[in-house]
């Protein structure tokens, strides 16, 4: 589709990226020892743990990673996050995006609205599934809580990992949906048209500082 | 503790039902505890770490008869002694053996995210089964009657198994064997309510006009229960819950949770299926290359 003759516009760069993929890594560990304990009919995940006892183990400190990793990503990215008034149109014109008609929505800063979102849920997820955790890890910290604050806290790591997954499903399938966008993740960069398309007033203001315009890595 | 047969007709975290051919068609056990006539030996608590190969850590005098201090994963049953001053400004001293009450809806086995490490057999006993045991408390959360203990050893739980290894041979618990006094009775469950109901009578006739059993219908009744003299306030027996039921946080986590996070995420996962199939993905194509060729040469 693209050649490597055009300007290539460095999205993140690659300390961004590793941590990125750090957390997506403990994202996938915690999912799946998270959701063998959650249904029984999953169980079997803890096998990617090593079984049910490590899985209990690994869990709570695996999180704990992810927690501090995701935050460090975030205070990269949580400037361009800031909702706005532009924001709200592309909400309301969402169908048209969902059915590929990017022409008819207003032009787009970094981020566009959902991915906002997207960012304000995690964080929101994150800092619940902390305490809510924190609450539930028997072995050091439930003995301090009262019975009624531990049932609630498991209630309520169980609704927001549901939250966080079905929130990282859509990123998923959102990168694999917008062509381009998983390799500024793997490899850092996207294409101007790429950026055009979809980012359109960050590519003006990437144009205009002139430093996104390095040839691509790799 | 392990005992496997095949009469469970409840294990933790199983979708699919149990072999159920062997039920308890003799009818359900249940030990019967008459505080009324339990002088607070504590010989039941010999017995249980004699049969039971149990010692417990030497606590600290806590300034009360209660020893030890609490349950632990070595001390399965406990009594606890509550000085009462009654209406006519009398004492009162209220002991109660505390431990395991082996519910026929228990919260533990509803709870526990291990298959198997929580089993319900056909005559009513709740049994823990260690080597399937996680050590992640839920049976601690789920447990309406705060009974079980996790080991700071080897961090699995631990509780009465109302001696299911002697039970299943035609013997008595170890308590029950060794009662002086005979305040703790087992056998049928139904032999056990009519002693209750003679025992009662009997309390009645003394002046316990509000003596009783408690058998908790909110958790289906118990496998465990106890002759009181004041059965309409059975918190004074050391904190024992007077409508005693799983929490319904409980419920909703292992219920209706459950089936709804999992629909939940796989319809997000087939939405977006659909949509790439229905609607395809979005691709950069060379006019979109082009424009921003010609959006760049415009800003320099």
């Amino acid at each position: 589709m693209n050649t490597r003759e055009t300007n290539w516009i460095e999205r993140y760069r690659p300390g961004q990226r590793m941590i990125h993929w750090t957390v997506a890594f403990c994202f996938l560990l915690l999912a799946a020892s998270g959701l063998a304990l959650f249904h029984p009919a999953l169980f079997w995940l803890s096998a990617f743990l090593g079984g049910g006892p490590w899985d209990r183990i690994l869990h709570p400190f695996i999180g704990c990673f992810m927690f501090v990793f995701f935050f460090w990503f975030a205070a990269y990215v949580w400037r361009d996050n800031l909702l706005d008034a532009r924001d709200w149109i592309w909400l309301r014109r969402i169908r048209d995006v969902i059915e590929n008609h990017d022409e008819k929505v207003p032009e787009i800063g970094r981020y566009n609205a959902g991915q906002k979102l997207l960012f304000i849920t995690l964080i929101l997820c994150m800092i619940g599934l902390l305490f809510s955790g924190l609450v539930i890890w028997r072995v050091y910290f439930s003995a301090y809580f009262p019975i009624r604050v531990i049932r609630l806290a498991a209630l309520l790591h169980a609704f927001l990992a549901f939250v966080l997954i079905a929130a990282i499903v859509v990123h998923v399938y959102a990168g694999f949906w917008e062509k381009g966008s998983i390799r500024a993740m793997t490899r850092g960069w996207v294409s101007p048209g790429w950026a055009w398309k979809h980012h359109r007033a960050w590519y003006r203001a990437v144009m205009r500082s002139s430093r996104g315009t390095a040839p691509p890595p790799g | 503790m392990a005992l496997q047969s095949l009469d469970i007709v409840r294990r933790s975290a199983t979708t699919l039902p149990e072999p159920e051919a062997r039920g308890a068609y003799s009818g359900q056990v249940a030990k019967l505890i008459d505080t009324t006539k339990c002088i607070g030996c504590k010989a039941c608590q010999v017995a249980c770490m004699e049969w039971n190969d149990l010692r417990d850590d030497i606590g600290h005098c806590t300034g009360h008869y209660d020893n030890p201090h609490d349950l632990s994963e070595n001390s399965w049953t406990l009594m606890r002694f509550m000085e009462y001053e009654n209406p006519k400004g009398d004492l009162e001293w209220l002991i109660r053996k505390d431990g395991c009450m082996h519910c026929e809806d228990p919260g533990c086995l509803k709870a526990c995210p291990s298959p198997g490490a929580i089993v319900q057999y056909a005559n009513g006993i709740v049994d823990f089964h260690e080597e399937n045991c996680i050590g992640c408390g839920y049976c601690v959360t789920g447990c309406p009657f705060n009974i079980p203990r996790i080991s700071k050893k080897d961090s699995k739980a631990y509780k009465c198994t109302l001696c299911s290894d002697r039970v299943a041979v035609g013997l008595e618990p170890a308590c029950v064997k060794t009662c002086p006094t005979g305040a703790i009775v087992f056998g049928s469950k139904e032999a056990m309510k009519q002693h209750a109901a003679e025992r009662i009578v009997d309390l009645k006739s003394r002046g316990f006009e509000q003596a009783g059993l408690y058998d908790p219908a909110g958790v289906g009744g118990t496998h465990v229960m106890y002759v009181l003299h004041h059965a309409d306030q059975p918190y004074l027996y050391s904190g024992l819950p007077l409508n005693p039921r799983i929490s319904p946080l409980v419920r909703l986590w292992k219920g209706a949770t459950k089936p709804l996070a999992l629909f939940g995420i796989f319809a997000t996962a087939a939405v977006a299926f659909l949509h790439y199939i229905g609607i395809g993905p979005n691709d950069v194509d060379e006019r979109d290359e082009e424009a921003a060729r010609r959006e760049l040469e415009k800003t320099r």
